[in-house]
């Protein structure tokens, strides 16, 4: 199949050189760590920009990386509506209405805040599934990553995966929260770096932008598509069949705008923990704000590149060579490494090797930290050992338990990573099952946080049925030409939706709007036991606002915001 | 804590300066920047990351406690 990319000397030195850096900065950080609030928390004291450069870069790890380049090739620009119409407005929306909450109650993790805000079942719930979910997201990444490097690079799979995840247990047990952040801004720039030069030269190839469309026109029109339906984001999605994600401005607004997106950025603890560590409650506000503005870029580094795949594909001159699947597909997860073997010699191309490494451990160690600190405050600490009202004594014994819990995070990852190489289908199948999850979350959040009647009975029940019935749902329909129960239909099919993609959005959709009516029903009809005290500094109307007189409007989190969504719009019409 | 952009702007600056030197010496061999389209990347990619990690180094020193700083 696939002929080896040897790498050279050099390019093994630079990433010894990166592996040095990352280690170097938790052993850096390990005499910080006093107890559990500095190791679980980076004691609350990151600057603003450097938590707003690890919250996009947290989230940009190995399956973000290898699957929006894939998506680029599949779909074309309409993959940036992750990004511009999915992320964005997301994350304007946690930075303004929602971070005042989640800072001012104190909570030291999202099942925290569910605690405080409605009662310990729902925290439970959501704590448990959150480990779960945490520990499987790392070692699917993780194992994405080791069967890439094997495949193209003849790296041995098991070292890869030992190796890499012994690299970030290092500095996350090391150096803790603020390791796992500091390291984040650094890979940050090594992702960025590591593949910019694979833009300008897979540009340069195709004749630039306009080169582009240019070669697209055909390989658009042989598919049944208008010429430019891989250049554009919002002109053909007045119909799903018309465009190449198959869903239409209705499914991508609701379904990916607002509820996967929202669902995603505003209540994965994973992503909102970055903001959580931030200096102050203004700073955590700003962090989302300041991570969107590189988020915004970000399609020109990975959706562009995969769209010029295509184009490379579909041309036999350019020698650019895909794996195939079974049905003559492109295997579109191999987008990204395909590309830096085709353009970059030795010395860049271990640099480029190092950003899919960097992308990698950043994820890892999102997930790592993340899990850390729900097992030891909301699992642990709630239903093991309490505290013990000795505050020295307890931080050092939580410490410890985020230590162990960060090894043992580690080594489940690993196995997850080694169930994933006996079910290759469980990947997609889990990916599902996250937006199940995260779409109710954010109905019982978003109610909790601006609805002060929102009892805990009801948010647990709305958590519960609104998964359920997404579950049903999935149950009941399927995408057109599934082959296998993974995809749907194993209750019988009702429904059969065009595209795998439609499917997920719907599910999403009744997932959301089932959790919200169900919550806000249950609600009315239960008796809201906390008192306006219990609920101040956690509900919208008993919360004072923050005052902001001496700042100027452009370093207000508000003023901040226009200015990022001023920009997103532009991106938006330019490539309309 | 520490300063992040220390340790960054020490990593880029040692990268910077080991792909140049490498894009230096490699030059004449234009069989190996074929894939590049003809184009030293290795040089241009060097004293980009060079001039970015001496930027950073530059940005810690001037500003001794950036904790307080905004981005």
């Amino acid at each position: 199949m696939l002929e080896k990319l040897d790498l050279s000397w050099i390019d093994y030195l630079i990433m010894l050189i990166y592996f040095v850096f990352v280690l170097g900065i938790g052993w850096f950080l390990r005499k910080y760590m006093k107890n559990a609030n500095a190791f679980l928390e980076a004691g609350r004291s990151i600057p603003a920009w450097v938590a707003g450069l690890a919250f996009i870069s947290t989230n940009l790890g190995a399956l973000e990386v290898m699957g929006m380049t894939g998506s680029g090739m599949k779909y074309g620009m309409l993959t940036t509506h992750f990004y511009w119409i999915g992320a964005i407005p997301a994350m304007i929306f946690l930075a303004v209405f929602m971070m005042p909450f989640y800072y001012g109650s104190k909570a030291r993790s999202v099942p925290e805040f569910l605690k405080l805000r409605y009662d310990e079942k729902t925290r439970g719930l959501n704590a448990i599934l959150f480990a779960v979910m945490t520990i499987l997201a790392s070692g699917i990444s993780m194992y994405a990553l080791a069967i890439l490097m094997e495949k193209v690079l003849g790296w041995d799979f098991n070292i890869s995966l030992w190796v890499s995840a012994l690299i970030v247990l290092g500095y996350t047990y090391l150096g803790g929260l603020s390791s796992a952040i500091y390291n984040e801004v650094l890979q940050f720039f090594i992702i960025v770096i590591g593949l910019l030069p694979l833009v300008f030269l897979s540009l340069k190839d195709v004749g630039g932008w306009a080169g582009l469309k240019e070669s697209l026109a055909p390989i658009s029109t042989d598919m049944g598509y208008a010429a430019d339906a891989w250049t554009t984001t919002w002109k053909y999605s007045g119909h799903a069949t018309s465009n190449p994600l198959g869903v239409e401005w209705f499914g991508i607004l609701f379904g990916l705008g607002f509820v996967l997106s929202f669902g995603y950025w505003c209540t994965n603890f994973l992503i909102v923990q970055r903001a959580f560590a931030a200096e102050s409650v203004t700073a955590s506000r700003k962090v989302p704000l300041i991570g969107a503005i590189p988020k915004m870029f970000i399609p020109f580094l990975i959706i562009v590149p995969g769209i010029i795949s295509l184009a490379l594909w579909k041309d036999p001159s350019k020698n650019f060579v895909m794996p195939l699947d079974a049905g003559g597909k492109p295997i579109y997860d191999y987008t990204i490494i395909m590309l830096l073997r085709q353009y970059l010699p030795a010395g860049v191309l271990g640099l480029g090797i190092t950003a899919l490494l960097a992308s990698f451990m950043s994820g890892m160690a999102g997930n790592v930290s993340a899990f850390n600190t729900v097992w030891t405050y909301d699992i642990y600490q709630s239903y093991i050992r309490r505290p013990t009202g000795n505050e020295e004594a307890d931080g050092k014994h939580y410490l410890n338990v985020g230590r162990v819990a960060t090894i043992f995070g580690v080594l489940l990852s690993i196995a997850a990573a080694y169930i994933a190489t006996k079910f290759g289908n469980i990947m997609d199948f889990l990916q599902t099952i996250f937006s199940m999850i995260n779409a109710p979350l954010f109905a019982v959040i978003f109610l909790g946080m601006f609805w002060r009647r929102t009892t805990g009975h009801a948010a647990f029940i709305g958590l519960l049925s609104g998964f359920l019935l997404a579950l049903l749902h999935h149950g009941l329909t399927v995408p057109e030409g599934a082959t296998t129960l993974v995809k749907g239909g194993w209750l019988g099919v009702v429904h059969t939706y065009p595209v795998e993609m439609a499917q997920n959005f719907w599910t999403a959709i009744i997932a959301f709007s089932s959790a919200t009516l169900i919550t806000v029903f249950l609600s009315l009809v239960t008796r809201q036991i906390k008192t306006e005290d219990d609920l101040r500094g956690l509900v919208y109307s008993l919360t004072p606002r923050l005052k902001e007189e001496n700042v100027p409007w452009y370093q207000r989190p508000a003023g901040l915001a226009v200015i990022v969504a001023v920009i997103c719009i532009i991106l938006s019409i330019m490539f309309w | 804590m520490v300063d992040i952009r220390i340790p960054i702007g020490l990593m880029f600056t040692i990268l910077g300066v080991l792909i140049t030197v490498f894009g230096l010496s490699t030059h004449s061999n234009s069989e190996m920047y074929l894939r590049s389209l003809g184009v030293n990347v290795n040089i241009i990619m060097g004293i980009f990351m060079l001039v970015f990690g001496l930027i950073m180094l530059y940005l810690a020193r001037k500003k001794k406690d950036p904790g307080t700083a905004d981005g």
